[in-house]
C-alpha cells in the first residue's frame, strides 16, 4: 500500500518542478522541444533511481557530517555513466542536451531526494520514490517542451501539426519563453489547487 | 579587444542566468531581499572564479595527461564541493550576520549549476588560462547583476497586491521572463 502512495506522490503533491520548485535549470534550458524534454527527463530518472537505491543501501554507513559530499560523489558516478551511455547510443540527443547532461549532477531534485527520502527509508521505498519523482519530472518536462515546441515552431515531436499559415512565436523557444511558460503553468497549477481546496 | 568582447558577452549578451538558464534555483530562492541577493552574488563571484581556476588546472594538469577526460564531471564537482566548504568556514568566521542570512543557500552553491556549468563551459570551449579567468569572473558578475536587479523588482512585490495563485515563484518566473526579454535585446545589438 505504501509503495503505491510513494509512487503516486511524484505526480501529485511532490510533482517536480511545479510542486517542489527544484531542478529548474534543466526544466528551462532543454525544453525547446518535447523530444529533448523527454530525453532529459528519462536521463534524470535513471540517475535518480540508481542514486536513491545506492544511498538507501549505504545510509547507515555514511557518516552524518560528510554525507552531502558522499551523495554528490555517488550521484556524479551515475551521471558519468549516463553521459557515456548517451554518447554511445543516442549521440544526436547528447549533442543537443550539451552541458546539461553533465549538469544532472547538480540537479537539486536528486540531492534533495537523497537527503529528504533515501537517507531515511528502506531500499524498496527509495527506488519507488525515485521512479515516481523521476517520471513526474519527465512528464512535466515533456509537457513544457511540447508547449514550447508547439508555439515556437508549430510542431510536436518533430511533426508539423499546426494549421497552414501559422506564424510561430520564435521567442517561445528562446530563454524568455521558457520562463514565462513555466510561470504560467505554475499559476494554473496553483489556481486549480485553490479551486479544489474551495470544494472540500 | 578580444577580452572586452568576452567580458561584454559574458555579462550582458550571454548572461548566465537569463540567457543560458544556469543557476536558477538560487535566483528564485534568495532574491526576495536586496541584501541577501548582494551576499549571494558576492559569494558566487568568489566561488565561481576560484572554482573555474581549480577545475581548469585539474583538467589540464591531471585529467588530460592521464587521459581521463570523461571523469571531468566527477572531478569538477569534488573541487567545487570542497571549495564551497572552505568559503562557508571563512564566512562563518568573518561575516556572521551574512552567514545567517544566506542560511541553507550557501551549501547549496555546491549544487548551483552555474558554478559547475561555467567550469565545464571553460573546458569545452578550450579557453586559455587568462581567457578562462576573465570569462568565469565576468559570468559571475553577470549572475550577481541579474540577481540584484531581480531582487530589486521582487522587493516591490511584497507591497503590491498579486492574485493569490500567482504569488511567489509564479510571478517571479514571469518577471524573469520579461527581464530575459530585455537582455535578449543585447543579443540583437551584438
Amino acid at each position: 500500500m505504501r509503495t503505491i502512495k510513494e509512487f503516486k506522490k511524484g505526480f501529485s503533491t511532490e510533482l517536480a518542478p511545479f510542486r517542489l520548485v527544484l531542478g529548474l535549470c534543466p526544466a528551462l534550458a532543454v525544453t525547446t522541444s518535447a523530444e529533448n524534454g523527454l530525453g532529459m527527463g528519462l536521463a534524470t530518472t535513471f540517475v535518480l533511481i540508481c542514486s536513491n537505491i545506492l544511498i538507501s543501501l549505504l545510509r547507515n554507513l555514511i557518516p552524518k557530517k560528510v554525507r552531502i559530499a558522499c551523495y554528490i560523489v555517488l550521484i556524479a558516478t551515475f551521471v558519468v555513466t549516463v553521459e557515456l551511455l548517451l554518447q554511445a547510443f543516442f549521440y544526436p540527443l547528447y549533442e543537443r542536451l550539451g552541458i546539461f547532461v553533465s549538469l544532472i549532477v547538480v540537479n537539486c531534485i536528486i540531492l534533495g531526494r537523497a537527503e529528504a527520502f533515501a537517507s531515511k527509508n528502506q531500499i524498496g521505498y527509495s527506488a519507488v520514490d525515485g521512479l515516481g519523482i523521476g517520471l513526474g519530472f519527465t512528464m512535466s518536462l515533456t509537457l513544457l517542451g511540447g508547449i514550447r515546441e508547439l508555439l515556437g515552431a508549430g510542431k510536436l515531436f518533430g511533426m508539423a501539426i499546426m494549421w497552414k499559415g501559422f506564424e510561430p512565436f520564435t521567442f517561445m523557444v528562446k530563454a524568455p519563453g521558457a520562463f514565462i511558460i513555466l510561470g504560467i503553468l505554475l499559476f494554473l497549477m496553483n489556481f486549480m489547487g485553490s479551486l479544489n481546496k474551495g470544494k472540500t | 579587444m578580444e577580452y572586452f568582447v568576452l567580458i561584454v558577452s559574458a555579462i550582458l549578451v550571454n548572461n548566465i542566468l537569463l540567457a543560458q538558464y544556469l543557476g536558477n534555483c538560487p535566483f528564485l530562492g534568495v532574491s526576495k531581499q536586496m541584501h541577501t541577493a548582494f551576499g549571494m552574488g558576492a559569494a558566487v563571484i568568489f566561488t565561481m572564479t576560484l572554482a573555474s581556476t581549480f577545475a581548469w588546472c585539474v583538467y589540464h594538469f591531471i585529467l588530460v595527461p592521464l587521459e581521463l577526460e570523461f571523469l571531468r564531471t566527477l572531478a569538477f564537482i569534488l573541487v567545487i564541493a570542497s571549495l564551497v566548504q572552505l568559503v562557508e568556514i571563512f564566512m562563518k568566521k568573518t561575516m556572521g550576520t551574512l552567514y545567517q542570512a544566506l542560511g541553507i543557500f550557501l551549501p547549496l552553491i555546491t549544487t548551483n549549476c552555474a558554478v559547475l556549468g561555467v567550469a565545464i563551459l571553460c573546458v569545452r570551449s578550450d579557453y586559455s588560462y587568462m581567457k578562462m579567468l576573465v570569462f568565469s569572473f565576468s559570468s559571475a558578475v553577470g549572475f550577481a547583476l541579474a540577481l540584484v536587479l531581480f531582487a530589486g523588482l521582487r522587493e516591490r512585490f511584497a507591497i503590491s497586491r498579486i492574485p493569490h495563485s500567482l504569488q511567489d515563484t509564479s510571478i517571479g518566473l514571469v518577471t524573469a521572463g520579461l527581464m530575459s526579454l530585455a537582455f535578449l535585446g543585447f543579443l540583437e545589438m551584438a
